[in-house]
């Protein structure tokens, strides 16, 4: 017997199967391991996210993010020996290529969890880089401890033989300047101003100048991340300043790093320990009507979208919906741009910035925001410097092996930035204005600070 | 409270883009959400307007003088062919850098596979290589960038009967690259004029560059390379090596992802912001309302049960991020959303459909009629869209208006095959520019 007459005597090649027998097998089975192997077939090989590249555009030796995500998930098998391709380590977690995929594949969500992989398997514990990198993505730590001394720490952090010494042994680049740790953090700052109670309080005045109810459901949790509560409180000063004008009652629980520079470096496990204490604090929060607010465009991507592709915590979901960016949320909630109709910013915000998108911003919808809110407002201009990437990414860029990589991807905004009229930078992230700052000397400011300047004060 | 404009477009391609821009320059506050990054930068950077009939007559010389021979339902005839023109004006002075303007007759372009394509308007990077031009044409290929294989591509244009001699070169591009290097590799290298290491010294890439095709110069007055001239400076990368060489220099229009695909996206983004226009990529339109109704259209990719059908008014689509809704709220809609490629237009084993308003799309009952079995044949699928009245409104399948205040733009249309005809780009333009203003109008 042949094997042609085994088959189904019904069965004809030339007529159509017409789907009524049609049983899909799943290929994939479930699993409660990440398995991005189905995503990696939803890529078509379009490219676009290579174009996206800020790193493959100027470093010879990275494969770019189509070869990091789909194709190193799509030949990885699970059983043999294969192993993730350290090139993943030269990935700056940018995220462009999310942005830039038409087809919907999670390509960050891939990088992170091979370079988390790569970092628990394949990286020595006691690798001298291994130990920076942990330093530098727990920047949260030794921020914690720097504020404690701040002055101190100031001095000694950007003593030249000392930066010598840790470029030398720990790899940290002696090129870049310390960030300044303000002599009152943020949360200092927030329970000398009475904390919630007093935001209760001072939102009921203005709830009452603007004709709102008084106690209308506007209230917001504050998630300051780390900068802007030990370098750069005036920029959380700004966030309740703008917030309470609006009639927002603002909270600041209790946070951790939001895991971004965790990410980065493939430390899941720190980034999980912290993710745990903020999806717990803020999910509770959630449940009682509060949404969640970033200043940081970094910090806000890492609840919205890291957060739930990467662990699986109770409340992980909500957090994620109900978080937004600061200058986001009042545009969907308040007339933002009636506000600033027939406002005139003066004193030293009066000026033209450099504005810079930072990456994270762009997954998020925000990167045009700051340009476009305050395109119209009289005594400021704010121009665009272009789209490329400060090149920083966090910690990438105080890599001392990676800091001419970074200088070379900046080198493109630094031009503009040149170019503009404006002598002061602009952005939404800490990191980026510190590249912004170190290339040109400008000092960097927040939306948000432009914005309390030109509504509050 | 919503996010609001007047006017707001979906879809962040050629037909939204230019519908965004005809509507922000008629003066309505316009705002424009795509899924992701522009798609354009997938495309060749060629703007077609009509290449060849419907029948597959062609190359056509005079585009317009066909367009009234097309059929009733073609989009180039609901918007006519002074509308197609009024367009292409728009075009012209929305976007620096292109040529064809000068004519209404088609140019006839190289490709990177060898083919003549006939089109409207071109880079002027690409212009010098005209194939109508008599000049002889030395094609330079790259060994790393397989995507353009030069003596392939010259051996086409030869049998294609070009009026000049053709010969193509494969060098290895100086330096050390990746063998995989991404096109902005390259052109991020000529722009900035790098440093490449060649014979054990350190040279300036565009010179060494010059030098290797040099060697292989045998009197052409033309040479063509692939597209990766340079993305900030593209002009000043040719000057450069036209200067050295002596001889033209001419870009040759690569598939994706396109560096000149990326530098039309940019042109026409700096026109819209420069028009006063929002601009949000990043997160896709889900949802919708319906004015006087409670009931969402509910991810209507899944629910045919909208108050679509008896046209009323959409009053806010959602921007999903993450799963927070993020209400926009307009005046006037335009959905360009793209084609089958571009998942405006969605099919699967049950139907085909238009997944953001769930819009009519006409399909025959049985799959199978949805193709030919001759690849080249005449299919079906190519044609699926949504058809509109002369308005550009979507039509329900009795033939109404889906709602008052939504037209559609581009591949999103029914009723034509743009790869067949090469009218992709001119579709897009012509009606996207006919929505958009039409949008702005209707908000006054």
């Amino acid at each position: 017997m042949s094997d042609r007459q085994s088959t189904t005597p019904t069965f004809d090649p030339e007529t159509p199967n017409t789907g009524d027998d049609f049983e899909p097998v799943d290929v994939f089975e479930d699993s409660a391991d990440f398995d991005l192997r189905p995503g990696a077939d939803s890529c078509y090989k379009c490219s676009t996210c290579d174009t996206n590249c800020p790193v493959a555009e100027v470093d010879d030796d990275f494969p770019g993010p189509k070869f990091q995500g789909p194709e190193q998930w799509r030949l990885k098998r699970r059983d043999d020996d294969h192993s993730v391709d350290d090139s993943v380590m030269d990935c700056s977690n940018c995220m462009r290529c999310d942005n830039a995929c038409p087809s919907g594949v999670p390509l960050s969500q891939m990088h992170n969890t091979a370079r988390g992989e790569y970092v628990s398997e394949e990286m020595s514990k006691f690798s001298v880089e291994y130990v920076r990198n942990r330093l530098l993505a727990n920047y949260r730590t030794s921020a914690w401890l720097a504020s404690k001394v701040p002055r101190l720490a100031n001095a000694a952090m950007n003593f030249g033989p000392a930066r010598w010494l840790i470029e030398k042994t720990m790899g940290v680049t002696s090129e870049r300047e310390f960030p300044a740790f303000a002599t009152e953090t943020f949360r200092e700052w927030w329970a000398h101003e009475g904390g919630a109670a007093g935001s209760r309080e001072r939102a009921q005045v203005h709830r009452e100048r603007r004709g709102d109810p008084l106690d209308a459901d506007k209230k917001v949790a504050y998630f300051h991340g780390c900068y802007a509560n030990y370098n750069t409180p005036e920029v959380g000063k700004a966030m309740v300043g703008v917030f309470e004008h609006f009639g927002y009652e603002v909270v600041v629980p209790e946070q951790g790093c939001s895991g971004t520079p965790m990410f980065a470096n493939g430390m899941l496990g720190d980034a999980r320990r912290d993710a745990e204490v903020n999806v717990s604090s803020f999910a509770d929060l959630v449940d009682e009507g509060y949404d969640a607010i970033a200043s940081c465009t970094s910090c806000s991507m890492a609840l919205r979208q890291e957060y739930p592709e990467l662990f699986d915590i109770d409340g992980v979901d909500a957090v994620a919906e109900h978080t937004f960016e600061s200058i986001e949320y009042l545009r969907i909630h308040e007339d933002l741009s009636g506000a600033l109709d027939d406002v005139e910013v003066d004193g030293d915000l009066a000026a033209e910035f450099a504005y810079h998108a930072p990456c994270h911003a762009r997954n998020q919808g925000l990167d045009r925001q700051a340009v476009e809110l305050f395109r119209d407002v009289d005594g400021v201009g704010v121009e665009d410097v272009g789209d490329s990437c400060s090149g920083i990414s966090g910690t990438y860029g105080w890599k001392a092996e990676k800091y001419e990589t970074s200088m070379q991807i900046g080198a493109e905004m630094l031009d503009h930035m040149a170019d503009a009229d404006g002598e002061t930078g602009m952005t939404e992230c800490p990191t980026c204005a510190m590249q912004m700052e170190h290339g040109t000397g400008y000092d960097v400011r927040h939306p948000l600070e432009l914005l309390e300047a030109a509504l509050v004060e | 409270m919503a996010i609001e404009s007047d006017v707001l477009v979906v879809g962040g391609g050629l037909a939204g883009l230019t519908s965004a821009l005809a509507a922000a320059r008629a003066g309505a506050d316009t705002r424009l959400v795509s899924y992701k990054q522009s798609t354009l930068r997938n495309a060749s950077g060629l703007v077609d307007v009509l290449g060849y009939s419907p029948d597959g007559d062609g190359p056509l010389v005079d585009p317009y003088a066909a367009i009234p021979d097309l059929p009733a339902d073609h989009p180039y005839r609901t918007v006519g062919v002074e509308t197609v023109r009024d367009a292409m004006a728009l075009f012209d002075d929305a976007v620096p850098g292109y040529e064809g303007a000068h004519t209404d007759a088609n140019a006839l372009m190289p490709t990177h596979g060898g083919t003549v394509k006939p089109t409207a308007r071109y880079p002027a990077g690409a212009s010098a290589g005209v194939a109508s031009d008599g000049r002889d044409v030395l094609l330079v290929g790259f060994e790393s960038l397989v995507d353009f294989d030069a003596g392939h591509a010259a051996a086409h244009l030869e049998a294609a009967g070009v009026p000049f001699d053709v010969r193509g070169v494969t060098l290895r591009f100086p330096g050390d690259l990746r063998a995989d290097a991404k096109v902005t590799r390259y052109a991020k290298l000529l722009d900035t004029n790098g440093e490449v290491t060649v014979d054990g010294g350190d040279r300036p890439v565009r010179a060494a560059l010059a030098d290797r095709v040099s060697a292989e110069l045998d009197g052409e007055e033309r040479v063509g390379f692939p597209a990766v001239l340079g993305d900030d400076d593209p002009a000043g990368v040719r000057a450069a090596l036209a200067d050295e060489l002596g001889a033209d220099v001419f870009e040759v229009p690569m598939g994706p992802p396109s560096l000149l695909g990326l530098r039309l996206e940019d042109a026409l983004f700096d026109a819209l912001d420069e028009a006063g226009a929002s601009i949000e990529t990043g997160n896709p339109v889900t949802d919708f309302a319906v004015a006087g109704s409670d009931s969402v259209g509910a991810d209507t990719a899944d629910s045919d049960a909208t108050a679509a059908s008896s046209g009323g008014s959409i009053e806010r689509v959602y921007v999903e991020k993450n799963g927070a809704e993020i209400p926009n709220s307009a005046d006037q809609y335009v959905l360009a959303t793209g084609g089958l490629v571009g998942k405006g237009v969605e099919s699967d084993r049950d139907g085909v459909s238009e997944p953001v308003f769930d819009c009519h799309v006409a399909h025959d009952a049985d799959r199978y009629e949805w193709f030919a079995d001759d690849a080249f044949g005449d299919h079906q699928f190519p044609r699926f869209g949504v058809a509109t009245d002369d308005d550009l409104r979507p039509l329900d399948a009795a033939g109404d208006a889906e709602f008052r205040n939504l037209r559609a733009a581009g591949a999103v249309l029914g009723g034509y095959d743009f790869a067949a005809e090469k009218s992709g780009s001119g579709v897009s333009i012509a009606t996207g520019y006919a929505a958009g203003r039409r949008a702005a109008e209707a908000t006054r």
